[in-house]
């Protein structure tokens, strides 16, 4: 385990992890300095990201460093302290040039964390990014399975605070989105792995650790297969994070797993892993919901299957 | 279970894309019929000699032994070329893949200068004689004996569904050397290397299931291994195994025995524009992707001189289950029975991989015995 690991673990599997990732400046780890972010390549924020995956820990790193601190800082804008979301303006969001700036009007579905974040940078129709205060919109709560904020968001002809020309259009942010909900599955896949095969040694039936049960020590390799096969791919997939295809691929292969996985650890752990006090739920109730957000294995397949050109030469990119 | 989140992703050398339009443009100009399966059921000596001349076997073997002194990973893009393309790479698969390595590792100076630049020429075949009739899963449990003789050694016993024996120059057994002891089955095994033909060893066909001629029994009835044929130290010979099953896991081989009906469905759902036989291409493209990323895994691993084992053994379980997996898909969607005898190159790939299919998940070590090594390796074994 790597230092930046470590420390990870310690801050994301403590009570309330948030305020201690920004003090230790690993909120905008990925984000260049000069932006206002702490540094770092991506694959150091795929570490964190992984982490706070396989801990269970309940941040809004995704959408802060990840999405929005990259978003802003290609954009050559500030970025922001504090917690950040992104989200991607369609048909009911519009962005109009007033003067100087742009005035913003309509609805953001389903953006990650917004209720609490600082600011929201927002990826419009002609590829602009603009950013605004969510405390200047109203905002209807809304969750994912795992509890997770997933607000609905509505401007009533709001200032953008800053604009700029945006380094990707929305399919391009949401290319960002699936590979770093792909790290966070890969994460959640390790940690119901970690908790099974704990539980598989602990649990005791007809006088002996259930795990040495024929039947479970597969079904538990079984999740071991799938979790490191996804976690290489996604590995793979941050190397090259421009490419439609790794990235189509990693989300699409991490979210199929996810299913498999979540549905293992449960069979393993019996009755008490569907429980509200078992601490299981952190890693599959995720599992469950992020495996859809930025496109589930459908949603990829068809961006897969729909290339032109022998499948051959797309899977080797050559 | 530490090892298995540091599987780092394997990087393909610079060199490797000049090399894969290489293989590409040779297999342009070959000759052959696509086949599924081709590594097991596709041989054609000829074909295999081709290669040898392009330098495409023994790659990893040193220069002076005929080799040719490249990276497993130049080795594994060549080989996912002629894998994809169903080239008939049969007759020298086992040869290429593990005989050669192994012989490289374990053997005399004699032997290396003997088979090593055969087996690079594509001039040498090998088979790999470990199951017996009442030995499968339980490998240490094998009764073939070598008894001591004037200058070597006499073996007896009978060894089942070696592939490609009737081909092969040569067989590396797996044989009993010393009586059993009970409280270490391991010891007391050893390996042979037989040369063919010999009179004393008897092969005979084993049909598969359409009736085709892949494997055989062989029979060792009082056949004499001079000691320069023995392979490694007398008593080794499970060490020897275990390392060369190594090789035998989670090669691209483990993925890509049903890709032709990948790749034939995608041209036919271009054809008829079908997004639901599209989007299965898909779906299987991403699980290729990623179990692809994750063999170079082991095989970057392995370059670097480590012993994947585990995540050799995952791979190859789930590797060869997405196998299975794609026959159904594609069947789904083909609208074409499996024919062997169809013009239509799908309706033949079909029944090339459902009769394959069974075998997938058992050669090499059945999924069951892979998940066991997986669970011993998480620690609940
Ligand atoms: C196409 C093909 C080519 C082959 N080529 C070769 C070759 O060239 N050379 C060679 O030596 N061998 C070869 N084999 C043999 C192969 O290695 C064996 O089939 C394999 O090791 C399994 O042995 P078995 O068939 O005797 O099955 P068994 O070991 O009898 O197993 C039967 C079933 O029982 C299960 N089982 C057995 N033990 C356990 C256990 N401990 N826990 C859980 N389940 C268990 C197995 O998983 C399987 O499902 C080939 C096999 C095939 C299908």
């Amino acid at each position: 385990m790597g230092l930046l690991e470590e420390t990870a673990r310690d801050i994301l599997s403590g009570p309330d992890p948030w305020p201690a990732l920004e003090e230790a400046g690993l909120a905008s780890v990925g984000v260049p300095e000069d932006a206002g972010g702490s540094g770092g390549t991506l694959a150091d924020a795929a570490v964190l990201l992984r982490a706070s995956g396989r801990h269970g820990a309940s941040v809004p790193l995704a959408e802060t460093g990840w999405l929005a601190g990259r978003l802003l800082a290609a954009a050559g804008l500030p970025v922001p302290r504090g917690p950040l979301t992104a989200a991607a303006g369609n048909g009911a969001f519009e962005a109009v040039r007033d003067g100087d700036g742009w005035v913003l009007t309509g609805t953001l579905r389903r953006v990650p964390w917004a209720r609490s974040a600082h600011r929201v940078a927002v990826v419009a129709d002609g590829r602009q990014v603009v950013v605004a205060d969510p405390a200047l919109a109203t905002i209807t709560p809304g969750e994912n399975v795992a509890g997770e904020p997933r607000d609905e968001v509505t401007f009533d002809g709001v200032r953008a605070e800053r604009a700029a020309p945006s380094p990707v259009d929305a399919a391009g942010l949401r290319r960002w989105g699936a590979l770093a909900r792909a790290v966070q599955l890969t994460g959640a896949m390790r940690g119901a792995l970690d908790l099974a095969v704990r539980y598989a040694g602990e649990r005791e039936q007809f006088g002996r650790p259930i795990g040495r049960f024929q039947a479970v020590q597969q079904m538990l390799a079984e999740l071991a297969g799938e979790a490191a096969v996804a976690d290489v791919a996604v590995r793979a997939a941050v190397r090259a994070p421009d490419d439609e295809v790794a990235v189509a691929a990693a989300k699409a292969n991490a979210s199929r797993a996810a299913g498999r996985a979540a549905a293992i650890a449960h069979q393993v752990h019996g009755a008490i892993g569907v429980t509200q006090e078992h601490g299981l739920r952190r890693f599959t109730l995720r599992l469950w919901s992020w495996r859809e957000e930025y496109g589930d294995e459908t949603t990829w397949a068809d961006v897969l299957g729909g290339r032109p050109g022998d499948p051959w030469a797309t899977l080797t990119g050559r | 279970m530490a090892n298995l989140s540091e599987l780092e992703p394997g990087t393909l050398p610079p060199e490797a894309g000049a090399l894969r339009d290489e293989v590409r443009e040779f297999l342009a100009g070959a000759s052959f019929t696509p086949r599924c399966d081709s590594w097991l059921t596709g041989a054609d000596p000829a074909f295999s000699r081709a290669l040898g001349e392009r330098g495409w076997l023994g790659m990893t073997l040193p220069e002076r032994y005929g080799g040719h002194g490249r990276s497993p990973l130049e080795r594994f893009v060549v080989i996912e070329e002629l894998l994809a393309a169903g080239a008939p790479v049969g007759a020298h698969w086992i040869a290429d893949r593990q005989t050669g390595p192994s012989i490289l590792a374990n053997g005399t100076e004699e032997q290396k200068r003997r088979f090593l630049p055969a087996i690079a020429r594509g001039e040498c075949f090998f088979g790999i004689g470990m199951s017996e009739p009442d030995s499968g899963s339980d490998l240490a449990s094998v009764r073939t004996r070598a008894e001591r003789a004037d200058g070597g050694w006499t073996l007896r016993g009978t060894k089942v569904w070696t592939s490609g024996a009737h081909l092969a120059h040569a067989i590396l057994v797996l044989a009993r050397s010393e009586p059993l002891d009970a409280g270490d089955r391991h010891a007391g095994l050893s390996q042979f290397i037989v040369a063919l033909p010999d009179e004393r060893v008897a092969i005979r066909p084993i049909r598969g299931l359409s009736g085709e001629h892949h494997f055989n029994e062989v029979v060792f009835d009082g056949t004499f291994v001079p000691d320069a044929m023995v392979l490694g130290r007398p008593g080794d010979g499970w060490r020897q195994v275990t390392a060369e099953l190594a090789y035998e896991r989670s090669g691209p081989e483990r993925l890509l025995s049903t890709f032709m009906l990948i790749r034939l469905l995608h041209g036919r759902a271009a054809d008829t524009a079908d997004p639901a036989a599209r989007r299965t291409v898909g779906r299987l493209m991403a699980r290729l992707w990623a179990l692809r990323q994750a063999s170079l895994a082991v095989a970057g691993a392995l370059a670097a001189g480590g012993t994947p084992d585990v995540p050799a053994a995952l791979v190859k379980d789930l590797g060869t289950r997405f196998e299975n997996e794609v026959v159904d898909a594609v069947r789904e969607h083909a609208g074409v029975e499996p024919d062997p005898g169809s013009p239509d190159p799908l309706a033949r790939a079909l029944a090339q991989a459902v009769v394959q299919a069974p075998g997938f998940t058992l050669r090499g070590g059945t999924n069951e015995i892979l998940r066991g090594i997986v669970a011993r390796g998480l620690g609940v074994r």
